[in-house]
């Protein structure tokens, strides 16, 4: 499905001026090339050889063989934190998405709502994750926070100081600040789905549930593929939120990937093997996007609109 | 191409579109958005308390803070945080984030544009952009955590270590992908009449994109820019890794050491995240409605 209106008429491009002018364009793609190969693929490729080398972060690099792949792959921590990063990503994806699929329908068909909850669900997209990881932190201290002050016992638990709680917070605060985000998407999704469609069920005699069990839902696989894809690779972006928020704690029981990385590389002064968790972030990063696209199968233009 | 620049579709969508007649669909509706719209509202209780906190806490003086009711107006508002948060070099941070923000959005956005414009016009003809613009998309799927070691190695050779510089390069570097995606999609929708008249009045390509794409395209630019910015503004890894003395810090760093130091003052450390959100909720209060639009429509489709 595309949000563009097209433009009304296109003309068929001439492939004779094509060549021509492809030489006259090609220099401007330039300038963003070199950038983005120097600080972009250049590293990428070099998180791959610094994995096989020995770097303490300020010496000689020198060559190690696999003595990084070895030491990473053997050692349990890697695991620990893979699993977290999986658990991170599943828990905030299974949280937020019935949440912003249910609030993106309500806001598609509520106009006069709309607006002004948008400019309301933005402002947590604005805050940056230290200023989010540091409010909540104080929010949630268990002696002078929230909990404490209102004296609701409930709400007044050690939030960051046990293993499965601080998982909780963390999925709760990423879900703070995105869940507005895909709402949006979704009622932009919800608002393209064409009436017709529901008028054809309500001759069918569908009713509402029916409806947007068969209708609503299917109608939105691509908004939801994209909204997953955000989330999903987004989710191994977490590291700032992390950092500052638990720093991996307490214990080791929100170490994601990254974060182990960071850890590795810049107190452990073990580069080698840092890069080497880098490489798998990498890989997991690439692999996710790959399947989701996968998901989303074939063009998008031909099988939304299908039977319209 | 937003969303919203669309006519406005005549239909009310959603699934809450009631059985037969008018007078029930308007009471179908109603109730199938009980559960949606309920949800809608709950969130954003839950998202607006934690704002309100900050901001009511940050007034308050250091003793009251202890003692008050988390959730009621300061008793004796005060501007004492955000006087020992100014005192703390917090103007300092502002302007290198301001420096490091300008100095990599603007030329990413820039060159972005270009190469936006050349893949547009040239991926017909020429296999070299088209494999360029497959480089780019790859590049979306790239988590800039996990190339922080080479960047450090490579701003260490190059001698950048500590200085602002170190964090425009790479910031540049990962804006371009998404930049490049969202600025050509648009560019596409410029009618191909409109290059071909420009043409035939004898226009450079050069001067085809400065005087036609650019300001055909610059709602788009805008959402970029503010969407790129908003990102650079409150990086936190890059300043992280790739600087060290307190000279050099952003405003998130800066945010992050305030709060080692300062951390039991908790209104004073309210106080530094208002000031470091202000410039950003500025910025939004005039940009608002292109980068919603933006947003929405870049992503939804």
């Amino acid at each position: 499905m595309t949000v563009l209106a097209p433009p009304p008429t296109r003309v068929p491009e001439r492939s004779t001026s094509a060549g021509g002018r492809s030489k006259s364009v090609s220099w401007m793609v330039l300038p963003a090339l070199a950038v983005f190969v120097a600080f972009g693929i250049v590293p990428l490729l070099g998180a791959l050889g610094l994995s096989f080398t020995q770097w303490d972060g300020i010496g000689q690099i020198n060559p190690a063989g696999l003595d990084s792949w070895k030491a990473v792959l053997t050692e349990p921590g890697l695991l620990h934190a893979l699993w977290v990063t999986f658990l991170v990503m599943a828990l905030s994806w299974v949280f937020q998405t019935p949440m912003s699929l249910l609030i993106g329908v309500f806001l598609a068909a509520h106009k006069r709502y709309r607006g002004l909850l948008a400019v309301l669900y933005f402002i947590p997209l604005l805050l940056s994750s230290t200023a989010i990881a540091i409010t909540y932190s104080a929010l949630l201290n268990p002696n002078f926070g929230l909990g404490a002050g209102l004296g609701v016992e409930l709400l007044n638990q050690d939030w960051l100081g046990q293993g499965n709680l601080a998982l909780g917070v963390l999925i709760f605060v990423v879900s703070w600040q995105f869940i507005p985000f895909h709402s949006l998407i979704y009622q932009g999704g919800v608002r393209q789905i064409p009436t017709s469609l529901y008028e054809a069920a309500e001759i069918d005699g569908a009713g509402k549930i029916r409806t947007f069990f068969s209708i609503t839902l299917p109608q939105l696989k691509y908004t939801i593929i994209t909204s997953s894809t955000l989330m999903v690779v987004g989710s191994l972006t977490f590291f700032d939120l992390i950092f500052v928020l638990t720093a991996g704690g307490p214990g080791d029981s929100t170490q994601v990937l990254a974060l182990e990385m960071y850890q590795l590389g810049f107190k452990a002064n073990l580069m080698g093997p840092a890069s080497a968790i880098a490489v798998i972030l990498v890989l997991v990063g690439l692999g996710l996007a790959l399947l989701l696209r996968r998901l989303g199968g074939g063009s998008e233009a031909d099988s939304q609109l299908e039977g319209v | 191409m937003a969303v919203s620049t669309r006519p406005a579709p005549p239909r009310s969508g959603g699934p809450a579109l009631a059985r037969q007649s008018g007078g029930r669909r308007k009471w179908g509706l109603r109730r199938w958005n009980w559960f949606g719209g309920s949800l809608g509202w709950l969130w954003l209780v839950v998202v607006m308390v934690p704002i309100y906190w900050i901001v009511i806490t940050s007034f308050k003086t250091r003793a009251n803070y202890y003692v008050q009711n988390p959730l009621a107006p300061p008793t004796a508002p005060t501007l004492e945080n955000y006087r020992q948060v100014i005192e703390a070099d917090f103007t300092r941070y502002f302007t290198n984030s301001v420096i490091v923000t300008a100095g990599a959005t603007l030329p990413a956005v820039l060159i972005s544009f270009m190469a936006a414009y050349a893949i547009v016009r040239g991926s017909a003809g020429s296999r070299f952009l088209r494999s360029v613009n497959g480089l780019f998309l790859m590049g979306l799927a790239i988590p800039l955590q996990a190339v922080v070691i080479p960047i450090y190695l490579i701003i260490i050779r190059l001698q950048m270590y500590d200085t602002l510089m170190a964090i425009i390069l790479p910031s540049i570097a990962f804006a371009i992908p998404l930049s490049v995606l969202v600025l050509a999609n648009f560019i596409r929708d410029v009618p191909k009449e409109l290059f071909e008249s420009m043409r035939l009045d004898g226009a450079t390509e050069w001067g085809t994109l400065w005087r036609l794409a650019f300001p055909l395209t610059r709602p788009a630019l805008v959402t970029v820019t503010i969407y790129q910015g908003l990102g650079v503004w409150n990086g936190f890894i890059l300043p992280l890794i790739l600087t060290q003395s307190p000279d050099q810090r952003t405003l998130p760093l800066g945010l992050w050491s305030f709060q080692g130091q300062y951390g039991v003052n908790v209104p004073a450390v309210l106080a530094s995240v208002v000031l470091t959100t202000l410039p950003i909720l500025i910025c939004y209060a005039i940009g608002r409605r292109q980068l919603l639009s933006g947003l929405t429509a870049g992503f939804g489709r």
